[in-house]
C-alpha cells in the first residue's frame, strides 16, 4: 500500500508524487484531502488531493518543501512507500452550473485547485483560471489548467512570466470586464485574504479552501479550528472550503504560526543530521 | 461460576474462617514516588507482588451469590479468578478473566472499580474496604503476559460469515473478540494509523503503557481478527462497498471523539487546545516524549486544565511531566462533584497539581503574537441540586480573578463523532448525535449494531466493553435465527 509510482519535480522545492491508494482514488471528489505520515516517527500532515487515476489506482499530491515533514516526503523516490495515507477527508467542493467561475490559485495551491477547475468545467461553467506565483518557475500545472479552462491569466510578482502583479490584479481584471458568478481561491492564507477582500468589494460570492494546522483530520481534536461568520468551525470536517467573506483570516494566520519557533528548530536539527550523513 | 463446587475451591473456603479473612487489611498498590514520577513517563502504579496478590486474594469470602459480579459490566467471574490467585494458579486466573474480558490488563488499570465491582463487595457492606478486585485483575493479566505464556482463547470453527467493526477502541475490540470466539470472520476498520482508540491516543503511558495495549491487540490477531488502519468507513469505503464485499452485518463503535469547547472570548488563541489534541500529540504521536518524534507540542510553564474528569487529570498530569511549573485544574464545582476517579485526583495532587475548584473561565487574554497569557476566572458557589442531582454551580457576583497562563487545555467533554451518522441514510440518530439502538444494541437499520460512546456520549472504557459483549451476543443470535 501507498507505494510511490511517479515523481516529478516542478521546481527544486515543489514535487508531484503519484501514490498507490486505490480506495482513496475511487472515492475522492474535488476538494477532498488526505493525511499522510512519512515514516513511523512522522507527524500527520494534511495535503489536498490534486488528482487521481482510477485505472492505476493512484492519487496525485503536490508537495512543497517547507518543514521537516514536507522535506521528508519530497525526498522519497519512486518505489518507496509512504507509511500512512488516510482519506479522502473533508467535504467535497460544491459543484454545479454557476455560470462564470474564476479560479484563483497561488503557488502550490494550483494543484488542489486543478480538480475543482476540471469539475467546474465539466458541470458546464465558463472557467477563467488565474494562476499566480512569485516568479516564472513557480507557475505549475499550466497545461493541465489550460485544458479545462476557457481562459488562463498568469500573474508573476516579478513579471518574469505572464503579467506582472499579484493574483488579485488578474481577478479584478475579469470582474471588471464580465459578470462573475463565483470565485474559488486556494493558496497561501494571506493571498486568499486579499482575494476575499477584493471580491467582497464587488459582491462576488467566493469560496476559499483553508489550510490550517491539523492532527487527525477527522474532527476529533480541533487543532484546525477557525472562526467563520463568528462561529468556531473545524476545517477538517466542516470544510476545508468556506465562504471566504465570512472567514476570520487574521485569526487563522495567527493560529498557523503557533509552532513556528518549534518548526524552525526541528528543521535546523533535520538539516544538521542530514548533512552529517 | 462453574468452578465453585470443585474440591480445591471447597477446601480453600474451609481453610480460613470468614472472620480471619475479614481481618486482613486491604493491600496498598506499590507506586513510584510523586516527585520522581511527575517528571517521568513510567507507569505510576507498579502492580502487586505475587505474595501481595495471594494475601489480598485471601480477603475474598467466595460468596455463594457474589454481588461484586453484578457491578461488573462485562460479568467477569470474579470469585473464580480470585480464588485461583489464592491457590497460586495465576495462569488459571488469567484464563477465567479472558472468558469474558478481551482486555483484562487494560480494565484492571483504568476501570473505576470503586463505582463498579468493588462498590458491591461484601466487605463494603460490612463497613470495611473492598477486596482490591482491580489490582488483582491487573496482577493476573500482567503475570500471564510476563510469563510469556499468554493463552489464546478457544475459537469456534470458522463459519465463513464476514462481520465489520467500525472503530478499534475498547468497545470495538471487545465485540471483535467475542465474535471471533464464535467463529466469525471479523475485520476491524480504524481511521487512525494505530489500533486502540482512546487506549492509545487518550490514556497516557503513565497510566496505561501502550505496549500492554499492543499485547492484548496482538492476542485478538491470534484469534483471527483482522485490522485495517487508515480506513474511514463512510469516506475511504462506503457502507455499500462493505455490503458488496460480503459483510453480513456491521458494528459501529466509532466513539465520541468530537471535543467540546466553551465558546468564550479568546478561546482560539495560540496555546489553547482540546484535551484530545494535547493527549493525541503526546500519547499517539510521541510529541515531547520520544526524541525522534516529528510532532511538536507546546510545553507551557503555567498550564490550566479546564474540567474535572479523568481526561482533565490525564492532561494536567501530562503537563507536569512536560515541564509545567504550575499545573492547575480549574473546575466549576467542588472536589466532591468531580467525575474523575479518586485515585487519579490523589495521584495528581501528589504530583504537585493545584486544584482550583469553584472557578470557571470566562475569558482568555492574549499577547501581541496571539498567544494566551492570562485567563479570567469567575468564582462560583454551589446552589440547589440540578437535574443530575449535583448542586448547581452559580457565579458569585463580582468575584473575578485574573491568572497568568501560557497554555490552556480544554477538557469539558466530548460529543459523538458525526462521521458515521452523516454517511448512512436511514440511521436514527438522537438530537445529541448519538446512534439510537434497541435493547439488543441494534440500530434502525437491522444489519447495523452500535455501542460505546457513539451510543452513550462520553462514558467509560468498561461500559463500552460491556456494550461490545452485549452486541456480539445479540448479533450472533439474530444471525443464527436467520433474522439478518
Amino acid at each position: 500500500m501507498n507505494r510511490i509510482v511517479g515523481k516529478e519535480y516542478f521546481s527544486p522545492n515543489v514535487v508531484k508524487l503519484e501514490i498507490e491508494a486505490p480506495l482513496i482514488a475511487k472515492s475522492r471528489r474535488a476538494g477532498h484531502f488526505v493525511i499522510v505520515r512519512c515514516d513511523e516517527h512522522g507527524e500527520r500532515m494534511p495535503l489536498t488531493i490534486a488528482g487521481a487515476d482510477l485505472q492505476k489506482g493512484t492519487i496525485t499530491l503536490v508537495v512543497q518543501k517547507i518543514g521537516v515533514s514536507s522535506t521528508k516526503l519530497c525526498d522519497l523516490n519512486v518505489g518507496d512507500y509512504v507509511h500512512d495515507v488516510v482519506g479522502p477527508l473533508g467535504k467535497a467542493t460544491h459543484i454545479e452550473k454557476f455560470g462564470t467561475v474564476v479560479c484563483a490559485g497561488g503557488g502550490v495551491g494550483v494543484a488542489p485547485l486543478l480538480p475543482i477547475i476540471q469539475a467546474m468545467k465539466a458541470a458546464g461553467n465558463r472557467v477563467v483560471s488565474v494562476l499566480a506565483g512569485r516568479t516564472k518557475d513557480l507557475i505549475i500545472l499550466e497545461d493541465e489548467v489550460r485544458r479545462s479552462s476557457d481562459e488562463v491569466i498568469i500573474m508573476t510578482d516579478d513579471g518574469s512570466y505572464g503579467k506582472k502583479g499579484l493574483v488579485t490584479a488578474g481577478v479584478e481584471e475579469v470582474i471588471n470586464r464580465e459578470k462573475v458568478d463565483l470565485c474559488v481561491t486556494i493558496g497561501p492564507a494571506v493571498m486568499m485574504k486579499f482575494v476575499a477582500q477584493l471580491t467582497k468589494k464587488y459582491n462576488v460570492p467566493t469560496v476559499a479552501s483553508l489550510n490550517t494546522i491539523m492532527v487527525d483530520g477527522t474532527g476529533m481534536c480541533g487543532a484546525c479550528r477557525v472562526t467563520v461568520g463568528g462561529k468556531t468551525k473545524f476545517v477538517c470536517v466542516d470544510g476545508p472550503e468556506f465562504d471566504a467573506h465570512e472567514v476570520d483570516f487574521e485569526e487563522m494566520m495567527m493560529r498557523m504560526g503557533a509552532y513556528k519557533p518549534l518548526e524552525a528548530e526541528q528543521m535546523e536539527h533535520y538539516r544538521h543530521e542530514h548533512e552529517a550523513h | 461460576m462453574e468452578q465453585r463446587n470443585e474440591a480445591w475451591r471447597e477446601a480453600l473456603r474451609q481453610s480460613m474462617k470468614p472472620k480471619e479473612r475479614m481481618a486482613i487489611g486491604r493491600v496498598k498498590m506499590n507506586e513510584l514516588d510523586g516527585d520522581y514520577r511527575s517528571h517521568s513517563y513510567e507507569e505510576v502504579n507498579q502492580g502487586l507482588t505475587k505474595e501481595q496478590a495471594m494475601l489480598e486474594a485471601k480477603r475474598c469470602l467466595d460468596c455463594p451469590n457474589p454481588s461484586c459480579m453484578t457491578g461488573c459490566p462485562v460479568g467477569i467471574d470474579i470469585p473464580s479468578f480470585i480464588k485461583n490467585i489464592e491457590r497460586g494458579e495465576i495462569l488459571e486466573a488469567a484464563k477465567v478473566l479472558k472468558r469474558t474480558s478481551a482486555l483484562p490488563a487494560v480494565c484492571g488499570r483504568v476501570c473505576p472499580q470503586e463505582r463498579q465491582c468493588e462498590s458491591q463487595c461484601i466487605h463494603v457492606k460490612s463497613g470495611h474496604q473492598a477486596v482490591a478486585i482491580g489490582y488483582l485483575e491487573r496482577f493476573a493479566a500482567d503475570y500471564e503476559r510476563e510469563s510469556g505464556n499468554i493463552a489464546v482463547p478457544e475459537v469456534a470453527a470458522p463459519n465463513g460469515i464476514k462481520i465489520g467493526v467500525v472503530g478499534s477502541g475498547p468497545c470495538g475490540l471487545s465485540f471483535a473478540g467475542d465474535m471471533a470466539k464464535l467463529g466469525y470472520d471479523v475485520t476491524v476498520f480504524e481511521a487512525l494509523h494505530e489500533i486502540g482508540g482512546v487506549l492509545k491516543y487518550g490514556i497516557p503511558e503513565f497510566r496505561l503503557p501502550n505496549n500492554i495495549v499492543d499485547v492484548e491487540i496482538h492476542n485478538l490477531e491470534k484469534m483471527g481478527v483482522k485490522f485495517m488502519t487508515n480506513t474511514i468507513v463512510g469516506k475511504t469505503v462506503s457502507m455499500d462497498d462493505l455490503k458488496e464485499a460480503g459483510f453480513r452485518a456491521l458494528f459501529v463503535a466509532s466513539g465520541a471523539g468530537l471535543p467540546n469547547f466553551m465558546n468564550i472570548p479568546g478561546e482560539n488563541l495560540i496555546g489553547i487546545m482540546s484535551s484530545n489534541e494535547y493527549l493525541t500529540r503526546v500519547n499517539l504521536m510521541g510529541a515531547a516524549r520520544t526524541s525522534d518524534s516529528d510532532t511538536p507540542v507546546i510545553q507551557g510553564k503555567r498550564v490550566a486544565v479546564i474540567g474535572g474528569g479523568n481526561t482533565a487529570m490525564d492532561s494536567v498530569r501530562t503537563a507536569r511531566r512536560l515541564g509545567a511549573e504550575r499545573a492547575m485544574i480549574v473546575y466549576r464545582r467542588s472536589e466532591e462533584e468531580m467525575p474523575a476517579r479518586v485515585e487519579e485526583v490523589k495521584h495528581a495532587k501528589e504530583e504537585g497539581v493545584e486544584f482550583m475548584t469553584l472557578h470557571n473561565p470566562i475569558e482568555y487574554i492574549g499577547d501581541e503574537h496571539g498567544r494566551v497569557k492570562q485567563m479570567r476566572l469567575q468564582k462560583m458557589q454551589l446552589g440547589e441540586p440540578d437535574a443530575s442531582g449535583r448542586r448547581r454551580p452559580e457565579p458569585i457576583p463580582g468575584a473575578v480573578e485574573t491568572i497568568d497562563v501560557d497554555e490552556v487545555i480544554v477538557s469539558v467533554g466530548v460529543s459523538p463523532n458525526p462521521l458515521i451518522p452523516n454517511s448512512v441514510s436511514g440511521l436514527n440518530v438522537s438530537r445529541k448525535g448519538t446512534i439510537e439502538v434497541s435493547e439488543d444494541m441494534q440500530s434502525s437499520i437491522p444489519t447495523i449494531f452500535a455501542g460505546g460512546d457513539i451510543v452513550r456520549g462520553g462514558a467509560t472504557v468498561i461500559l463500552a466493553m460491556g456494550d461490545g459483549r452485549k452486541a456480539a451476543a445479540a448479533m450472533h443470535s439474530k444471525i443464527q435465527a436467520g433474522e439478518i
